[in-house]
């Protein structure tokens, strides 16, 4: 152990001397870190560690227990398996982003205190929009702009809901939060944009599908995750997250449905997985908060093992659009298998990870007798598998042959998938030691004959509805297009706002010069009629002039002597 | 819709020809009498699945839930209400590719 070293600052720290180093020295010292962060996060006692005097304030930059806990090591987890994904990559800016990116985000899920959750907050959002640069087109420059604002807009209405926190309670700890309380709101909104809520979602969508091969797959594990930790850490049982997250379930699966790049059909995805752990956290008993946290450690491993098989798509094609793609299992049989483990576990397919995770939110909407958003939920779950479970395995390896033939992809590619597939498989085949790692002890199990069938026969009978719209032709087919979404509000008409804004100015500015120049043209040729070459000034000399106004003076002098 | 025989999607087809590269194997899916058959074995096992429900046991509080193949009936219609739902979006949603980028 490295005294009480944050599992995040060693990241940090080795973010800084990786451009000092080149080559198979580069990739070794990357390797190297998540296994050292990982040594020094297991060795740190449970407690309040790390504590940093700042001004007046005592700063906790470690708080381990198991709820941290957790977080930690599937972030750490999920780092070495990006940067086993990303060995070819060549390029030092997406080296340094990535790790100071993870280790902004594991520092977060450390941070005991609110203004360390804050440093952490700012660092997560800087460091990961140059993932999104990373892929240096006019799109992602434009995606990560829109990505950036909306962060730095996130970490300001952090800042003001902690200022206005610590003035009511004079405390800056970072455990439970009261909504009603000053401030409350505001770091609800400001966890709320990071999570991805409903019409605070445009960014999520917006920029992951234009980042780079390997910066998708970072960008997919921490972001929103931190997120759901701070407001599993803050907000466990406040209501109001119960409809936000069974709404975020649900209407992202339609845009999934129409969607044609498959890297965002995994966005929308993404956004609708992270609506279940929102409704846990909302419901907020043991048994949702210990989902809600299950299913984002599932998520993190699933989702990653998508993204992974898309980007190896797009490395080896060149296009992840579904309308170009299709009979990639030919060429890249691997990755294909890979793909079909993480959809399975979306999917919640029984052995599947996502199976032993989501049921427990499932079962807590079920006991605490919320039937309307149980209902919700099922729905979602069974769109899930569609968009998700089907449609991405489907357009991409299968449907009709696209004539591409590929490579396989790359080793180092294929054994992060590997492994990240083995990760999903042995949480719902081994469920019991994986809750051995959840906050809460409670005696959940989730193989029952009667949840078996039931998943079953909802994921069967839901490929049922696939198989026969496919085949009867009604089956919408993947389109080159856009569909618009609340980005729409900021991309178009936001921005006809500002144009028109430019416009009025412009011609205000016009009008002004316009009639400034008119009054001095005037003036001038007022001065040009008396003063002029024929003007009654003009004609004389100036010494005329001279004598004509001192006659004049003279003249009203002696008048004004006499009265 | 269905092109006889194939029994693969339609309209892409009619788009898009398959186009395998000439003199390569001919893959155990590319015959489409095999993807009949892997589909009718689908079906077979989503029927087995919807008549076996009467012999699980059902500890739900939900009614619902105790009805004879809720789970399977509500799985099939949720997924084509998205379907047809989101095809219908299209016609509100949908823009060119470059949409943004004019």
């Amino acid at each position: 152990m490295i005294g009480e070293l944050s599992p995040g600052l060693v990241l940090v720290l080795g973010a800084i001397v990786v451009p000092l180093v080149r080559g198979h020295v580069r990739a070794v010292l990357m390797l190297a870190l998540p296994v050292v962060a990982f040594w020094q996060l297991i060795a740190l006692p449970m407690g309040q560690l790390g504590a940093v005097r700042a001004f007046d304030l005592t700063l906790v930059t470690l708080r381990v227990d198991r709820l941290s806990l957790l977080f930690g090591y599937v972030f750490l987890i999920a780092t070495a398996l990006c940067v086993v994904y990303s060995l070819h990559v060549r390029d030092t800016l997406q080296h340094v982003a990535g790790l100071i990116y993870a280790g902004g985000a594991l520092g977060a899920v450390f941070a005991g205190d609110l203004v360390s959750l804050f440093i952490c907050w700012e660092i997560i959002a800087i460091a990961s929009v140059f993932l999104i640069w990373a892929a240096r087109t006019d799109r992602s420059f434009g995606a990560g702009m829109r990505y950036l604002i909306m962060h730095v807009g996130s970490g300001l209405l952090l800042l003001a809901g902690i200022l206005l926190h610590y003035r009511h309670t004079g405390s800056l700890a970072f455990g439970a939060l009261d909504i009603k309380s000053p401030g409350g709101v505001l770091i609800l909104l400001a966890f709320g944009i990071k999570c991805a809520f409903p019409m605070l979602h445009g960014w999520l969508k917006d920029a992951y599908p234009e980042s780079t091969v390997t910066g998708t797959v970072f960008l997919s594990a921490f972001t929103t995750k931190v997120a759901v930790y701070a407001l599993a850490r803050a907000f466990a049982g406040t209501e109001i997250l119960i409809p936000i997250g069974a709404a975020m379930t649900a209407f992202p699966i339609f845009y999934a449905v129409i969607e044609n790049d498959l890297r965002r059909v995994l966005a929308y995805s993404l956004n609708n997985q992270l609506g279940f752990m929102v409704v846990g956290i909302g419901i907020g008993t043991e048994l949702a908060v210990n989902g809600a946290v299950a299913h984002a450690f599932a998520d993190i491993l699933f989702k990653g093992l998508l993204f992974m098989s898309m980007g190896a798509v797009l490395y080896r094609v060149g296009t992840v659009k579904g309308s170009e793609l299709g009979g990639l299992y030919k060429s890249m049989p691997l990755t294909t298998g890979f793909c079909m483990v993480g959809a399975a576990s979306i999917s919640a397919f029984p052995l599947f990870s996502g199976f032993v995770t989501k049921s427990m939110v499932m079962t807590a909407a079920m006991e605490q007798g919320h039937f309307w958003v149980w209902l919700i939920l099922l729905f979602a779950s069974a769109g899930v598998f569609h968009h998700a479970g089907i449609k991405i395995p489907y357009f991409a390896f299968f449907a009709h042959d696209s004539g591409k033939r590929c490579e396989e992809a790359p080793r180092h590619m294929l054994l992060a998938m590997a492994v990240s597939a083995a990760l999903c498989i042995a949480i719902g085949t081994f469920p019991d030691l994986f809750y051995k790692l959840l906050p809460f002890k409670t005696g959940y199990r989730p193989y029952s004959l009667d949840h078996v069938v039931a998943q079953a026969q909802l994921l069967f009978w839901s490929a049922l509805a696939f198989t026969l719209l496919m085949r009867t032709g009604i089956y919408p087919p993947e389109l080159k297009s856009t569909n618009l979404d609340v980005d729409w509000l900021y991309r178009s008409v936001g921005r006809r706002l500002v144009d028109a804004f430019y416009a009025f100015g412009d011609q205000a500015w016009t009008g002004l010069a316009r009639g400034t120049t008119a009054m001095a043209s005037w003036l001038a040729g007022y001065a040009n009629r008396h003063h002029g070459q024929d003007g009654i000034f003009g004609r004389s000399w100036p010494t005329g002039t001279m004598a004509f106004w001192t006659t004049v003076m003279l003249g009203a002098y002696l008048i004004l002597a006499y009265i | 819709m269905t092109t006889p025989g194939t029994g693969k999607m339609t309209q892409a087809d009619h788009e898009q020809p398959h186009s395998k590269p000439e003199g390569e194997r001919d893959y155990w899916l590319d015959k489409p009498s095999n993807v009949d058959r892997l589909v009718k074995r689908f079906y077979a096992v989503c029927a087995v699945l919807l008549a076996i429900d009467f012999l699980v046991p059902k500890h739900s509080p939900f009614r619902i839930e105790h009805y004879w193949g809720f789970y399977g009936i509500f799985g099939f219609i949720a997924c084509v209400a998205l379907v047809l739902i989101a095809k219908e979006l299209r016609r509100v949603l949908m823009r060119s590719e470059d949409y943004y980028d004019r």
